[in-house]
């Protein structure tokens, strides 16, 4: 966990996949690319968006701080606090619950010794929960960067918590490469 | 076997790629439309076929795009509504997934229909793998001409794109998706104007369901006569059905509108009956917003009619014995389930997702999680029950969107049909499962 990075733009390749995003929207509806800007400013700072961040695509798409703030804020997928290494959502909505996905939870909880919202003391992990992921047929459902884990059941949680220690496992990479 | 538009070829390996996808017929609507066909000649067929939209709404889909102001001189736009979010729903994300060009041939269908020149796919953030994977066949779809300049020589020009969501309930409503769209938080907009009038950037839109233009290549195809001969009454033609639960096979499955209930749940072709030998307890039929039935009165209607799966008959009886075909999200639930404890968990999604705009639906929401958590854990009173009713009550037709609706609904309909387990709660002071 980091949570003093010193903003620097970002490299020359992101912005040109940032130039190739803000260009699908009209001429003066740049405020459009909002959203994938966030999805990748917030990959690019260690999973969250810190003010400085936000500030930084407000200045890409000239458009006022508080403008990005008070859409970043609307958004679940968005962190505005720091996170750890690998963030872990547990979906808990009614068809997951159906299925298990309270022991699912509680079995995380065990066994990372953090609750929902917390992160572990080494900063390697996050558990978050999260509503409906669309998934809800192999419930219960968990997702972790832009990998689903689905029909999970204690036993192959086991098996992602002692690969992910293994990997040293980021979840928040950049979603378009 | 039934007729399958959505999913006949999804199996075949390598779907998702162009030439496959080609190679089994894709992409001849585009050629027929645009060598053939008029744009209003493409929408009369649309409209003929009786296609209604699979968003959750059901509004025919033809009809919407009539409304489409072509006088303005303003751009037009299409959009694809691929935020999937409401609970128990899980298809769009298989089409997307698996047969990608599908989904692009009918959004240049539809984008020519209505004088589209630019459209955008909105998909929900948590989806960013399917996003990628649509991506790449759209790129696919520009380097065979299929998109950009002058498709076919025809003289059209459509750029497509797709964008992702954030992670809210709430920009699956179209005025909040186009809120969404255009960077800021998705608020819902007061109606009117429609979006076909004033949408996107000001301009007229149309918002489509993913499996409602997914339809559009197999109509132009084979004819609006076709399409309309399938299905039951005013019910026309497939419809994707994410079956979750307490049953043998979850999945998604198209059936043929008009599909007897009880054989969707029971047959082997289908969900294959419930778990474990169990008793079925009650199913929610269209998604979270849907009013629960119990078992009797999902298999036949409080006429003794068997119950089939289409817009008319899963509503007849009104909110009283019925409820709807929504989204097609069907959760199935087991005699063992505790129908107070799975509305809590919809009541907090409810809470969660509101977008805190109106009172009715921002507080209405909170307490109706309060009051639930209460009965659950043991803490309930009698009042509780009766003060449940009256905020959904007051919640109902009182919000901008229908959000309000879809919370208040599953609290009504599941006090109206299961009062006695609420009871069973408070009487004694716990949770009977
Ligand atoms: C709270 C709320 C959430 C919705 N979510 C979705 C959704 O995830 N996907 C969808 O297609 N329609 C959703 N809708 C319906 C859309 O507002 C709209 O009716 C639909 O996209 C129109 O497409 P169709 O005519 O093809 O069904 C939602 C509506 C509400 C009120
Ligand atoms: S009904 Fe709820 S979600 Fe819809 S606009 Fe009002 S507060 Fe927002
Ligand atoms: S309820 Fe968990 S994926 Fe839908």
């Amino acid at each position: 966990m980091q949570d003093n990075i010193k903003i620097s733009e970002f490299s020359r390749e992101t912005l040109d996949l940032v130039n190739r995003i803000i260009n699908r929207y009209p001429k003066g509806r740049e405020k459009s690319a909002l959203l994938p800007l966030l999805h990748i400013a917030q990959s690019e700072n260690n999973g969250w968006l810190s003010p400085e961040m936000m500030d930084y695509v407000a200045s890409l798409l000239k458009i006022e701080s508080i403008e990005v703030y008070e859409v970043a804020s609307f958004y679940s997928m968005f962190n505005l606090k720091p996170v750890g290494n690998c963030v872990i959502e547990v979906c808990q909505t009614g068809p997951c619950w159906l299925r298990g996905a309270e022991n699912i939870l509680a079995h995380f909880e065990a066994k990372l010794g953090i609750k929902p919202g917390e992160t572990t003391q080494d900063g390697k992990f996050t558990l978050k929960t999260v509503e409906c992921l669309a998934a809800c047929g192999n419930g219960p459902v968990i997702q972790v960067g832009k990998e689903y884990h689905e029909n999970l059941t204690t036993n192959k949680a086991d098996e992602l918590l002692e690969k992910w220690k293994r990997e040293n496992k980021i979840s928040h990479t950049n979603p378009y490469l | 076997m039934a007729t399958q538009i959505l999913l006949k070829n999804i199996d075949v390996p390598g779907l998702a790629g162009f030439q496959v996808y080609r190679n089994l017929g894709g992409y001849t609507a585009v050629e027929k439309a645009l060598k053939t066909l008029t744009p209003d000649e493409v929408t009369d067929e649309v409209k003929k076929s009786g296609l209604k939209g699979r968003g959750g709404a059901g509004f025919p889909t033809g009809m919407k795009w009539g409304f489409i102001d072509k006088q303005s001189g303003k751009d037009r736009y299409l959009v694809c509504n691929y935020d999937e979010s409401e609970p128990g729903t899980f298809k769009d994300r298989h089409i997307g997934t698996l047969n990608p060009h599908q989904l692009i041939e009918g959004m240049i269908l539809g984008s020519y229909a209505l004088g589209a020149k630019t459209a955008y796919i909105y998909i929900r953030g948590e989806l960013f793998y399917v996003l990628n994977i649509i991506e790449k066949a759209i790129q696919e779809a520009y380097n065979n001409g299929y998109l950009g300049q002058n498709i076919l020589g025809s003289g059209y020009s459509l750029d497509l794109y797709c964008h992702p969501g954030a992670g809210a309930y709430i920009c699956g409503e179209e005025t909040a998706l186009l809120e969404s769209l255009e960077g800021k938080r998705g608020n819902p907009r007061i109606k009117p104007p429609f979006p076909a009038i004033v949408g996107l950037y000001g301009c007229p839109t149309v918002v489509n369901n993913v499996e409602t233009i997914a339809t559009l290549p197999w109509i132009i195809n084979n004819g609006s006569d076709a399409y309309a001969a399938i299905g039951v009454g005013n019910s026309k033609g497939t419809k994707l059905i994410s079956a979750c639960g307490h049953i043998n096979k979850p999945g998604i499955y198209e059936i043929e509108l008009g599909l007897p209930v009880e054989e969707f749940i029971f047959s082997d072709e289908y969900c294959g009956g419930i778990r474990d030998g169990n008793k079925l307890k009650a199913v929610v039929a269209g998604g979270s917003s849907v009013p629960i039935l119990p078992a009797e009165l999902i298999l036949k209607t409080a006429a003794g009619q068997p119950r089939l799966m289409s817009y008319e008959s899963l509503s007849e009886g009104g909110f009283q014995t019925g409820t709807m075909l929504g989204s097609g999200g069907f959760i199935v639930m087991d005699h063992t389930t505790c129908i107070v404890k799975n509305l809590l968990t919809f009541a907090r999604f409810y809470r969660h997702e509101s977008c805190g705009q109106c009172s009715p639906c921002r507080e209405g929401t909170s307490w109706m999680e309060k009051i639930l958590t209460r009965i659950e854990n043991g803490q309930g009173t009698t009042k509780d029950i009766d003060l449940l009713v009256d905020i959904s009550k007051h919640v109902e037709g009182n919000t901008i969107c229908p959000l309000g609706d879809a919370a208040a609904w599953p609290v009504a309909s599941a006090i109206r049909h299961f009062r006695e387990e609420f009871e069973e709660h408070i009487k004694l002071q716990k949770c009977p499962f």
